[in-house]
């Protein structure tokens, strides 16, 4: 059974000015993968991501999102898919709770769902003692957990991360992990940026941008093998340096 | 609709919660109603005045006790020379000089011509003007009383013939100028808080990558914008309000129209300013450019309002370029239905420009804002 | 030492790369100086006045026509109703309606006594007592040439001579307010902005652990607002002297000087402001409700201090501007000197050193 593709992107552009930022980029992404989104920092990839979630146009080539066209359907891409960005845009001044039911109300979740789905989160991340207590007080680990689960009340067939895991400790970040095998295993497909690359093994499928450009598409198995490698980051280095 | 309320909720909430935002939202400006009414005013008192008596007869001493009995001015010194006197007007300690010329009692009793000398700081000019006419009040004042007393029996044959000025003092007999400025700061205050908070909120947002989030979600448009700028609709309303209660309760400025009225005009006032401050906050990243534009169009919008100085003493192009400024219209209804009682027919006029400039510009804020860029 | 040039000159190209804060910087003075020279006036002009006249004759006409040639009016219309009066003030149509009562010249000759009400819209004191003290001159003025056969002895001539401002332009009163408006906005304000939003966004305890002292860190922030104030009291000055013929009677040196002196008391005040703000938003609202407004009223900027209320002429002198407003047009309008002006400056001065020892106090503190 052909697994479907949830994303397909064909010579996707952006350009500011003279200047582009995404370069000509091809790939598809199948349903349940986790699919990491690798480059260094300004190779392009929050870009190229932010046309997939529907609120940069592209300026030239395809990309489909859940069947819908960027160009055309992006409020429908963004009914089913779920978003953290890379400054976990919570809101400081809310309580958790607060902020778990203005997300879900947004999303038109009904009261009831909202409850339900409140105090599910609330448990399974171990912030009762804290549902009641502004975000900006929390540790930034807990406020990251809180916000990949907050991008996930909806059920989205996509969750798209941008650099998830930036500025915690590692213990933190595995267990963030853990968080998004759980997501993935559930049917959910999981597109993440990041330049940890020894985040990449993580993946099942990892695309490496450099300059804009997709330089290389494949397991992480295989591309170390490619670059005869033992792991991620010297892949990585070895594509750099071009 | 319910998405609506989802974001109100957290308006009110963000509003609420910012302990150091609500004392500047809400008992600040009304600090500057209570206190700044007070200070804003046209009205020529007080003035430095100082003389320079040649004459020392019972004569000048008469005009000079007019002088002293007008509270228009504050007889500061007298001064032996003219000299001195100038000299003490370059240091700023009088603002007036009058010099009584030797003989003017023997010249006036003489049947003679004499001439006073006036001289005056005249770098406000617009006061320097109404100090004059006061000046020359008193002195035609006294000049008729001179010549009453001293007329002489046979010169009865010719009564002077006259022309009574009755003044009348419509709306505000008392010439208060609270009653003129109280409801313009009112407007003003107003429009600088909604302005700048609505401005800035969004910006806020951008600033802090909740925006994008939000612009990530299915939520149309229009949900968004509703929700983030009734709350500060309400603020505006309720702002006036307190401001319309301190107006009365402490300055016993007369409400003389209909409430209904200022709080429909107002109701759509404020959809303007929010307006304008959604399409500021479209074109700007950060709150302090957001804050700078706002800031430049009330200060320029304010000045040209009316508010202080009136409009008709403007040039042509001037006046013109008010038909643009909406804080105009809202000063010039809040003082008709506050202060004449002007009915909605009266305003009819204003209120449709206020409606149409309020469709317009949330009609372009509304389309320059992008969930999409 | 180069570290500190560095950071300088980190703060110049924060500044110039925000052009749209930039065009406002420069922008908004021009405007401001514009406005107040061409359109902004306390002057009465144009006024428009309805003649309610009784009589229609000879006499009245002439009154009228002499009346209104005047130009503080403009529009006249003759209204033919007693009611008409309320309604054209309702609809704001007319300041000011005269009603000159019936058989006006006959009365005038055989009662020697005829009547002019002067109905004014004093919603406007302003215009209200100026339109009805310009009418009764020129009534007054009629009525000495009636009387002119009768000889009307003991006559006082006043002459008055205005100095300073001879034409009475009111351009001149307003050019040193601007210049202090502008200068406190962007020296005050724009510092205390500038050192919050590094609060806020967490870099001010980079600067803060960094080789750099903390005074050095505040003064760099400081110096390029410096610049721009200097380089905005320039064009106000230029543009006053060369547009609307404003003179500088006095010395060009003390009046830079002068300026420098109150642009650092504005800049002390505004890192004032920082050291209680921990927020932007906070800071510029402190500045504006806090700064602005009382500064605009209270300095004596448009509205005269005498004529306030005693209370608010003593908080006067707390306020800064209002001294170099003394200040300015003692040196440009005056011409006078430091000797005039030595207790200004001082106050000045003082006020300075309090702003500056209070936010040296205030941020040991929050370093502590």
């Amino acid at each position: 059974m052909k697994e479907k593709n949830v994303i397909q992107v064909k010579n996707l552009t952006k350009k500011f000015g003279d200047f582009t930022a995404v370069d000509n980029i091809t790939f598809e992404v199948k349903q349940g993968e986790i699919f990491g989104f690798l480059g260094a920092n300004g190779a392009g990839k929050t870009t190229a991501m932010k046309m997939l979630i529907g609120i940069s146009k592209p300026t030239s080539g395809e990309a489909n999102v859940v069947d819908f066209d960027v160009y055309t359907n992006p409020e429908d891409i963004k009914k089913n898919i779920g978003y953290m960005s890379q400054k976990f845009a919570l809101y400081d001044d809310l309580t958790i709770k607060e902020n778990i039911t203005f997300f879900g109300g947004i999303y038109g979740l009904s009261k009831s769902i909202i409850k339900q789905k409140s105090e599910a989160l609330i448990n399974e991340l171990n912030l009762q003692e804290v549902a009641n207590e502004l975000v900006g007080s929390l540790p930034l680990g807990w406020k990251q957990k809180m916000a990949f689960s907050v991008a996930l009340l909806h059920n989205p067939k996509i969750i798209f991360l941008d650099e998830p895991t930036g500025g915690v400790d590692p213990i933190t970040r595995r267990q963030f992990w853990e968080m998004i095998y759980k997501t993935a295993h559930n049917g959910t497909t999981v597109f993440v940026t990041t330049h940890y690359m020894d985040e990449a093994e993580y993946c099942d499928r990892v695309s490496i941008m450099v300059n804009g450009k997709i330089e290389a598409l494949d397991t992480p198995k295989k591309l170390k093998e490619l670059f005869n490698v033992k792991n991620m980051n010297d892949v990585f280095l070895k594509l750099a340096r071009g | 609709m319910k998405t609506i309320g989802y974001i109100i909720q957290k308006e009110f909430k963000q509003i609420f919660r910012n302990k150091a935002m609500l004392p500047l939202i809400f008992v600040l400006p009304l600090i500057q109603l209570i206190i700044l009414s007070n200070a804003a005013t046209f009205e020529i008192k007080n003035i430095k005045f100082s003389f320079v008596d040649y004459d020392h007869t019972s004569l000048s001493r008469e005009l000079i006790d007019k002088f002293e009995a007008s509270t228009y001015f504050n007889i500061v010194d007298s001064f032996s020379s003219e000299k001195i006197a100038t000299s003490e007007m370059l240091k700023g300690n009088v603002d007036v000089i009058l010099e009584i010329p030797q003989y003017f009692e023997k010249d006036l009793l003489k049947d003679k011509k004499t001439s006073l000398s006036v001289i005056i700081n005249a770098i406000d000019g617009a006061a320097a003007g109404v100090e004059n006419v006061y000046i020359n009040q008193i002195i035609q004042n006294f000049n008729k009383n001179v010549s009453v007393n001293l007329l002489q029996p046979s010169d009865k044959k010719f009564l002077p013939k006259s022309i009574v000025s009755i003044p009348s003092f419509w709306y505000n007999k008392t010439l208060n100028y609270k009653t003129f400025m109280v409801p313009g700061i009112l407007v003003l205050l107003v429009t600088m808080i909604t302005l700048f908070l609505s401005g800035m909120n969004i910006v806020r947002e951008k600033e802090i990558g909740t925006l994008e989030q939000i612009n990530v979600t299915p939520i149309k448009k229009h949900q968004f914008i509703i929700g983030k700028l009734f709350p500060f609709w309400v603020l505006g309303l309720l702002l006036l309000t307190i401001g319309l209660i301190i107006a009365k309760l402490l300055f016993n400025i007369p409400i003389v129209g209909s409430i209904f009225l200022l709080y429909a005009y107002t109701s759509i006032y404020i959809l303007v300013i929010l307006g304008i401050g959604l399409f500021i906050s479209n074109y700007t990243e950060t709150q302090q450019q957001a804050m700078f534009i706002a800031w430049f169009f009330v200060v320029i919008f304010i000045l040209m309002s009316g508010l202080f100085t009136p409009i008709e003493s403007m040039p042509q192009w001037a006046q013109y370029l008010t038909e643009f400024n909406p804080i105009k219209y809202f000063v010039e209804m809040i003082r008709m239905v506050m202060l004449k009682g002007s009915n909605f027919t009266d305003i009819l006029p204003l209120f449709i420009k206020t409606l149409i400039y309020a469709i317009v510009m949330n009609s372009l804020a509304v389309w320059s804002y992008k969930k999409t860029t | 030492m180069k570290r500190f040039i560095g950071f300088i000159k980190k703060e110049f190209y924060h500044i110039f790369r925000d052009k749209r804060s930039l065009f406002i910087l420069f922008g908004m003075p021009i405007a401001q100086v514009m406005l107040f020279g061409f359109a902004i006036t306390n002057e009465i002009n144009n006024v428009n006045i309805a003649i309610f006249d009784k009589s229609k004759d000879v006499t009245t006409q002439k009154i009228i026509d002499e009346i209104t040639a005047s130009k503080y009016f403009s529009n006249k219309q003759f209204i033919t109703h007693q009611a008409e009066i309320e309604s054209v003030f309702k609809r704001g149509k007319v300041k000011a309606v005269l009603v000159f009562e019936k058989d006006f010249s006959k009365k005038l000759t055989k009662d020697n006594l005829a009547t002019v009400q002067i109905i004014t819209d004093a919603t406007d004191p302003n215009t209200a007592n100026t339109i009805t003290n310009y009418v009764s001159s020129i009534l007054q003025k009629h009525q000495q040439q009636i009387n002119k056969e009768i000889k009307t002895p003991y006559k006082i001539v006043p002459e008055s001579r205005m100095v300073y401002n001879p034409e009475l332009k009111s351009v001149f009163m307003f050019v040193p307010g601007v210049m202090t408006i502008i200068l406190m906005l962007v020296s005050a304000m724009m510092t205390s902005i500038s050192i919050t939003r590094e609060k806020e966004l967490g870099t001010m305890e980079i600067l803060l652990v960094s080789p750099l002292k903390p005074f050095q860190v505040i003064i760099g922030k400081v110096v390029p607002y410096i610049f721009l104030s200097i380089i905005n009291a320039i064009v106000i000055v230029l543009l006053s002297i060369f547009i609307f013929k404003m003179p500088v009677q006095g010395s060009l040196f003390l009046l830079s000087f002068q300026s420098v002196l109150f642009i650092i008391n504005a800049l002390s005040l505004g890192i004032l402001i920082s050291t209680i703000s921990e927020t932007q938003q906070t800071a510029m609202m402190i500045s504006l409700m806090g700064l602005m407004l009382p500064v605009i009223l209270l300095s004596g900027f448009i509205f005269p201090i005498s004529s306030m209320p005693v209370p608010l002429q003593i908080i006067s002198h707390v306020i800064p501007a209002k001294w170099f407003i003394i200040i300015l047009k003692g040196i440009m309008l005056k011409g006078v000197g430091i000797t005039i002006l030595w207790k200004e400056t001082l106050i000045l001065v003082a006020m300075t050193v309090f702003f500056i020892v209070l936010s040296i106090k205030k941020y040991k503190i929050r370093l502590e």
